[in-house]
């Protein structure tokens, strides 16, 4: 018997207000999948991600995590929200996410970012969520700054404390929100090592980027979304070197 | 010399008394100001109109009439408001019941007569409830959006991301705004000697009325209150260093 998708996203839609910025995005992820959203900014690459899970609630479609169905209910204003908070937590709770622009919790350390979500949401031992944060921590090389509060450090190092922050909770998927564009330039290579160093132990990641080497390098499967829309999915040989759509073909033509 | 500046004619201990009781005064004034600030922040930062009204009606009339007319309207104007419902209660409502549906009820609720110690408690409450409120609705907003979404991303339930990561970063923007309303309520609850409550402003009041020496019960209650405020300016200065964790100054 094959085994359950960790993830898997239906047919999503998202409205805000008459904008209709995705229109039936679709996605299966296996475990070890490592797939990359590409596209152009405002291709709803960064929305389709943040529907997965939940930040914004999905006008329509549906959500399946190891095969657990997320249950919606309508509001009499007709909104759409989810029907039962605790599930939705649970399951949050086993993706996890890395932001653009890090969000480590400023009045905490780098070693209690690391520990916050494992002892209160999981409810595993403070003893136990030290150890995971210490083998994290060290995996992404910056033990040595775990009594640092966010902003005494780098973008560079601020974003691997993030990833280990969502290491920590032990996740099916990890999602990632355009990881190193708020980087500069010389500290992008650090974390995509990271990222790398992940892919090749064989976690499961959905990466929504504007690293085309790396989406090319390191994915199972590259999406390209334009207006909304699946463009062109398939291997990154495929949509890389050899793409069907003339608007990805445009869109990875070298620009100088 | 010395004898006589410490010469209080018996009127120390009594002195001693009143300032006790302004520091309770301030102290429970304060604890409801600040629960009915959060309620009232929490308000206006939600999404019901109904609950941004109440909130908005609130801090408008409350900041917009002075301490003293609320303190008296709420003294006084309370006091008539619950005993006309009483009597409402007790002799038309037996007659209505009675007139329409042929039921005979005896009902006797007994008087109320506010407590001045509840009423100076409660109203500058209330009334402090308004500037707090303003004070951590601002502090709510200065949050960084992200902070409470990483928060969310992580599985936290509402309570969690509220008292793990909003209070505590909110209580950064809110501490200098705090202190200043505390130390203002301080000095308010000088009024409750309007209403007859026997703070230390009123008791030396009538000391000094007694002896006919205004100086020598007046400097110590000014010396009380710069004490207090000296003492809170201090714990205010600590907490503000201890909700800075994190912060680079520069």
């Amino acid at each position: 018997m094959a085994e359950v998708a960790p993830l898997v996203v239906r047919d999503v839609h998202k409205k805000f207000n008459e904008l209709e910025v995705l229109k039936g995005v679709s996605l299966q992820a296996q475990k070890g999948d490592v797939i990359s959203l590409i596209g152009s900014s405002g291709s709803g690459k960064s929305t389709f991600l943040r529907c997965i899970n939940l930040l914004e609630v999905p006008t329509s479609g549906e959500i399946e995590v190891h095969g657990e169905q997320i249950k919606f209910l309508t509001t009499r204003k007709g909104e759409r929200k989810p029907a039962d908070n605790r599930q939705v937590e649970k399951m949050r709770s086993r993706l996890s996410m890395v932001f653009q622009s890090f969000n480590l919790w400023s009045h905490m350390t780098v070693l209690d970012n690391v520990i916050e979500a494992p002892v209160n949401v999981l409810g595993i031992s403070k003893k136990e969520a030290m150890e995971r944060a210490e083998s994290y921590l060290q995996k992404v090389g910056i033990w040595e700054r775990r009594n640092y509060y966010p902003a005494q450090m780098s973008g560079g190092q601020q974003q691997r404390a993030a990833i280990a922050r969502a290491l920590a909770m032990e996740p099916d998927v990890m999602l990632f929100d355009e990881p190193t564009s708020a980087l500069d330039p010389e500290l992008v290579g650090e974390v995509l090592k990271v990222m790398r160093s992940l892919a090749e132990e064989g976690r499961t990641m959905i990466v929504v980027t504007h690293e085309m080497a790396f989406a090319k390098d390191v994915s199972s499967h590259v999406m390209f979304l334009h207006q909304g829309r699946i463009e062109e999915e398939g291997p990154p040989s495929k949509v890389f070197d050899n793409p069907d759509s003339e608007r990805v073909r445009q869109f990875l033509a070298p620009k100088y | 010399m010395i004898e006589y500046l410490f010469d209080f004619h018996g009127y120390g201990p009594s002195i001693m008394k009143g300032a006790l009781l302004t520091i309770e005064v301030g102290f429970l004034a304060l604890l409801l100001s600040l629960l009915l600030g959060l309620i009232g922040a929490s308000a206006k930062l939600s999404n019901s109109k109904t609950a941004k009204g109440i909130a908005t009606f609130y801090t408008t009339t409350i900041r917009g009439v002075p301490d003293l007319v609320l303190m008296l309207l709420i003294f006084y104007g309370g006091q008539v408001l619950i005993n006309s419902a009483l009597d409402w209660i007790n002799y038309d409502l037996p007659e209505i019941l009675l007139k329409n549906f042929d039921l005979e009820v005896a009902i006797e609720l007994p008087w109320i007569n506010i407590d001045q110690f509840v009423a100076g408690v409660g109203s500058i409450g209330f009334i402090f409830g308004a500037y707090m409120t303003e004070t951590f609705r601002g502090a709510f907003m200065a949050v960084d959006r992200g902070q409470i979404e990483a928060g969310y991303a992580y599985g936290m339930t509402k309570w969690k991301v509220f008292s793990r990561i909003m209070f505590p970063q909110m209580m950064r923007h809110a501490l200098p705004g705090l202190g200043n309303n505390w130390l203002v309520l301080l000095k308010t609850t000088a009024l409750v000697s309007i209403i007859g409550l026997a703070d230390m402003v009123r008791l030396a009041s009538e000391a000094s009325k007694a002896v006919h020496q205004p100086f020598k019960f007046f400097i110590p209650v000014v010396i009380v209150y710069l004490l207090l405020t000296s003492i809170s300016e201090w714990v205010i200065k600590l907490l503000e260093r201890r909700y800075s964790a994190g912060v680079v100054k520069g």
